[in-house]
């Protein structure tokens, strides 16, 4: 029983990284018809951009301050880099999905490409304080402490992101343009801006699931391919949720990730066939797509 | 009197299909046009490719302003309520939310909508998904009413409702046109002749009769421009 409960915690914290990886991705989709493959790109930015921060400011700052610092940094640089994805590469290319889908793996290759190059190809060590680190003693359980990091900063996007859609214009306009861009744009409103809005936000939580995987899951490394490895995951979350829901990709990345934790224990432990975590992901989309094809909160196509 | 909408040598091809034809007609300031004709001749792609929702050629003066190859919302903040044909309601959001969206500047009358249809004011809080048909061909007129603007470009919003409430939507519209120009598609002719002064009739992508109102009262000209009995 108790390791049941400590793999669905650590499920629920891998579900909150698949959140943030794969909401960005169903609102840039829902909204612009645009399938991101840079949407990796992003969290592999993000990962490293904590990385440069937390290693190059003085550790007088202490460890916590860093690694607070290294996540804003991270949120930053993913949120950046999407914006200018959407203004320098996209905006030319509406209504172009084959162009849209090669420029992003382009950018995606180059970029992995560039970080190679400059950081090498092995994975890099993020300091983090301690307590990250260690777990938390909960009633006969031990938890790890970077998985409430996880949970809560997960929790708090989704909260924020709801709000923001359901009060502010913007998240009206988004969500109108959702549904049917065509009429915002005849109401006399500019989409574009909400697009480049929508790519920011995106990238913004792309950049935070990318320093956050590397903290929880990936013992503070971060890699040059990080990113597009979660991407996989991503994907399979926005496609099970439904595109362009916020609420079906939080659903689904909490199904996902517990799936993924109960599988590879549960059977991949006992058989030694560690992939049948990943392996279990790819059977439920496909359980999902024949069942009900626009996923589980996803509008009629 | 200037002319609210100019357009000559209107061309639209959708998926190679060549549905305007170099359509011209002009639409004067002031009261009720009418676009006529039988379906599939071109009258809704002719407001979208006022509106720039279709790529075009030809040219296009939307009030005083040479429009083509705008972007959609930039010629609608020359001041057009656009009423669509499948009312094209965001049936996720809220009334109250529907109509925030159409807000454009201070402008905003709510009062003005809410005493033509008191109904979405009780609705306000409710889903638009969740609206009757009738109800959502409100909001959408309610939205394009909510600025006064000076162009209503409406399209067909008797469409599958009962004659009781196209009454109703006719009075919401001969009140509307006291301030604003108004091109219309509509099919019901008892309509047309209630709220028109001018028909232009459509034919194959092509204008083929440009006039009055009390032109519709010739049964020969109705059925042989619109393929109907002009009993209605």
């Amino acid at each position: 029983m108790n390791i049941f409960l400590v793999l669905t915690f650590s499920g629920v914290a891998l579900g909150a990284i698949y959140f943030l990886a794969a909401s960005g991705l169903s609102l840039i989709y829902g909204l612009m018809d645009v399938l991101n493959f840079a949407h990796g790109l992003f969290m592999t930015l993000g990962a490293y951009a904590g990385y440069e921060v937390a290693t190059r400011l003085p550790i007088s700052l202490g460890a916590p301050t860093l690694v607070i610092l290294a996540i804003v940094g991270a949120t930053l640089v993913g949120a950046l880099a999407a914006g200018a994805t959407e203004l320098i590469l996209i905006r030319p290319l509406y209504g172009k999905p084959i162009s849209q889908i090669l420029i992003t793996i382009g950018l995606d290759l180059a970029v992995v490409g560039l970080l190679m190059g400059g950081f090498g190809s092995t994975a890099l060590q993020i300091p983090v304080p301690l307590w990250l680190i260690e777990p938390t003693h909960i009633g006969g359980l031990f938890l790890p402490n970077a998985s409430f990091l996880a949970i809560g900063a997960g929790a708090i996007v989704l909260i924020g992101l709801e709000l923001f859609l359901a009060r502010t214009r913007y998240g009206i306009i988004i969500r109108a343009g959702v549904e049917n861009r065509e009429m915002v744009r005849a109401l006399g409103i500019d989409v574009g801006r909400a697009f480049t809005l929508v790519f920011v936000i995106g990238g913004a939580m792309a950049g935070l699931a990318g320093i956050l995987y590397s903290i929880v899951f990936s013992g503070d490394l971060v890699s040059p391919n990080q990113g597009d490895s979660l991407l996989i995951f991503a994907f399979i979350v926005v496609v099970i949720g439904g595109l362009g829901s916020i609420r079906g990709s939080a659903v689904a990345a909490l199904v996902v990730g517990l799936l993924q934790q109960y599988t590879s224990f549960y059977i991949g432990g006992h058989s030694g066939w560690a992939q049948i975590g990943d392996l279990s992901t790819v059977l439920l989309l496909a359980v999902v797509l024949e069942w009900r094809p626009r996923g589980l909160f996803g509008r009629v196509a | 009197m200037t002319n609210a909408i100019e357009i000559s040598d209107l061309h639209v091809s959708i998926a190679g299909s060549h549905v305007l034809q170099g359509v011209g007609f002009s639409v004067p300031s002031g009261g009720v046009t009418a676009l006529l004709g039988r379906n599939g001749v071109g009258k809704t792609t002719t407001l979208r490719a006022i509106l720039g929702l279709v790529a075009s050629s030809g040219r296009i003066q939307v009030l005083g302003h040479e429009v083509a190859q705008w972007p959609t919302h930039r010629i609608v903040r020359l001041g057009i309520g656009y009423v669509p044909e499948d009312r094209d309601v965001f049936s996720g959001l809220t009334v109250e939310q529907n109509l925030r969206l159409a807000e454009s500047g201070s402008g905003a009358d709510y009062d003005e909508v809410f005493s033509l249809f008191p109904e979405l004011k009780t609705r306000s809080r409710q889903r638009a998904g969740t609206l009757s048909g009738g109800q959502q061909q409100m909001l959408s007129i309610a939205r394009a009413l909510l600025n006064q603007r000076p162009l209503l470009l409406i399209d067909e919003p008797s469409k599958g409702l009962a004659p009781k409430i196209v009454s109703e939507f006719a009075g919401v519209l001969e009140r509307a046109a006291q301030h604003s120009t108004v091109l219309l598609v509509e099919q019901n002719l008892s309509v047309v002749k209630r709220l028109a002064q001018r028909i232009v009739v459509l034919d194959h992508g092509e204008v083929v009769h440009l006039g009055e109102v009390t032109d519709l009262d010739d049964p020969t000209l109705v059925r042989q421009l619109l393929g109907v009995s002009g009993a209605a």
